[in-house]
């Protein structure tokens, strides 16, 4: 039986987060009221110009830079021509042969092994508007507001090979994307949009098989679902004899299947040509290079370096890195100084299910890197316990407070002294003859449970070791 | 070659309606037009950069400030057909 081999692009679309659109003044905003961010030029009436925002240009460079692409000097807009009604001008102004940038590449971990997928190119283009459908009156409806909003369009080489590889390059891609701030990479509302080409071929043989195009993939998982389903459906024709029909699939997450769009059939035919509307663009050395000197670190960098300068495994340095916020902060503390396993482990911890409880991000947040190690400082020296200690975060984080003044006056000190412990050791040994018989009796366990008791006891704010150990004592010499 | 399917193709990909009794003498324009235009064919061009605009001009931008549109009234005033807001098309199948 033939074995085949699953070849995957990767289209993503990146709305940028300019103020204004591409090509006009308009505000660049989701969720506004339908048509109120509109203009004669991205509503496409006759005798408008488009003229080109720098930043988007800029960005565009950013984008490029950051998938270690590289940036054409000399770049120009070209008209891809359909009809829709979501694009008034009955062409979109995007980027054909002369793209901002080209032959870039992103590496993702599979299996724990490191692989590499090439980026054929990133290019600039404008978004189309929003259609909604009225299945009941007939009609659509249609929103200009996206029109015109600015499109960084990445383009993968077929070099993925498995739904996992596709969905591990999308995460990898959003993640290097989301450090940029560009773009808030948001796939919910539509600023991260993913299509995938999919096709199957023998293994071994070089010659790609006829692909198709999934639309609509709205999640990561919903990317994942809709690839595995096209395989099997490829390979199932095929192995009846079939031939692929090259065509665009609209996937139906709730469903699980993917429908043609016949709407589409004939939209591969773009007649592209250069864009009258707009003059070429020119990027020399210099502009590139202050570019290039305005990017972050990127995740991967800083992925092996915390590992590396901070002795960190790699589970731990990967969460810091999913939030450049979360990363700084883990940093600031470390340089107060403190011990960075420590403070690894309180914020991937503590302090992350805090704040997603609370919704709240690191930009704007009361807890300061010196309250946060401040903190991991009183519950290593027993000041406090482990569990009072995440009591003392959360209040920090609602009121801003000095752990200090919070610690005192709501009396949370942890109790270590050996006389009051002893007095409420003593108690639950009194209380609980059969535990202590058990114990007696060889079944260690019990001692958990008076642990657990002397605790409850003491509300929590005894050092739990000091228990143990004075319980330990005390049980010798029952 | 152009043909009456190639016709066909073209007015379909254009949203033109064309009547079938006119679909040979189309064919015939465009079939003359091509046929002209590729006359440039005999031109040696491998030394001429290819023409990206027509003007000698680069770089022209704008700065990413925002600039009052248009009013809702005014962008949906455009059209007869208008509902909650949004321009109304027929529907479009997917
Ligand atoms: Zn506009």
């Amino acid at each position: 039986m033939t074995t085949f081999e699953t070849v995957i692009g990767l289209e993503v679309h990146l709305q940028l987060k300019t103020k204004t659109k591409i090509f006009c003044g308009c505000r660049n905003e989701f969720g506004h009221e339908p048509n109120t961010n509109v203009c004669p030029v991205c509503l496409g009436l006759p005798g408008t110009l488009p003229v080109l925002n720098r930043q988007v240009l800029l960005d565009g460079v950013k984008v490029g830079l950051a998938l270690r692409a590289t940036i054409n000097n000399f770049v120009k807009f070209d008209r891809k021509n359909y009809f829709y009604p979501d694009l008034p001008k009955g062409y979109q102004i995007s980027q054909y042969d002369l793209p901002i940038a080209r032959q870039g590449y992103l590496d993702i971990v599979v299996e724990g092994k490191s692989k590499r997928i090439g980026i054929t190119r990133a290019h600039l283009e404008e978004d189309a508007g929003k259609l909604v459908h009225d299945a009941v009156n007939n009609c659509s409806l249609v929103d200009y507001n996206r029109t015109g909003t600015p499109l960084v369009e990445i383009v993968s080489e077929p070099d993925i090979r498995s739904s996992q590889e596709a969905y591990e390059y999308l995460t990898a891609l959003k993640l290097t994307l989301s450090y940029l701030g560009v773009s808030d990479c948001d796939m919910e509302k539509g600023s991260l949009r993913c299509d995938a080409n999919v096709s199957i071929r023998p293994l071994g043989q070089e010659k790609l098989g006829t692909k198709t195009e999934l639309k609509n993939l709205n999640s990561f998982s919903a990317l994942k679902r809709a690839v595995e389903f096209e395989v099997v459906r490829q390979t199932g024709v095929i192995l009846s004899g079939g031939h692929i029909v090259q065509e665009t699939l609209l996937w139906n997450d709730a469903q699980g299947t993917a429908v043609a769009m016949r709407s589409k059939e004939q939209a591969h035919d773009y007649r592209y040509f250069p864009e009258p509307d707009l003059v070429p663009f020119t990027l020399d050395e210099g502009q590139v290079q202050a570019v290039r000197e305005s990017l972050p670190e990127l995740p991967y960098v800083k992925l092996a370096r915390l590992m590396a300068q901070y002795g960190l495994n790699h589970y731990d340095a990967f969460i810091l890195v999913q939030d450049q916020g979360l990363a700084d902060f883990f940093e600031a503390c470390v340089k107060l100084p403190a011990d960075a396993k420590k403070v690894a482990n309180w914020l991937i911890g503590p302090l992350m299910k805090e704040m997603n409880e609370r919704r709240i991000f690191f930009t704007g947040m009361s807890l300061t890197p010196q309250a946060m190690v401040a903190i991991i400082q009183k519950v290593e020296a027993g000041v406090i316990s482990n569990i009072v200690g995440k009591d003392v975060l959360a209040i920090v984080l609602d009121t801003g407070k000095a752990v200090d003044a919070i610690i005192a006056e709501n009396g949370l000190a942890q109790v270590s002294d050996d006389e009051s412990i002893g007095k409420v050791v003593d108690e639950i040994i009194a209380a609980n003859p059969a535990a202590v018989a058990e114990i007696k009796g060889g079944k260690a366990g019990a001692v958990g449970f008076l642990v657990g008791q002397a605790m409850k006891r003491m509300q929590g704010k005894a050092n739990p070791k000091k228990i143990n150990e004075i319980l330990s004592r005390r049980l010798q010499d029952v | 070659m152009v043909d009456e399917k190639i016709v066909r193709y073209i007015a379909s990909l254009a949203r033109l309606h064309i009547e079938t009794a006119d679909e040979p003498k189309f064919a015939r324009e465009l079939e003359a037009i091509l046929h002209y235009v590729e006359k440039l064919g005999a031109l040696d061009v491998v030394h001429v950069k290819p023409t990206s605009h027509v003007l000698d001009v680069e770089n022209v931008f704008r700065d990413d400030v925002i600039k009052p549109g248009l009013s809702r009234e005014q962008a949906l005033g455009i059209s007869e057909n208008t509902r909650d807001g949004s321009y109304k098309v027929p529907r479009v199948i997917e």
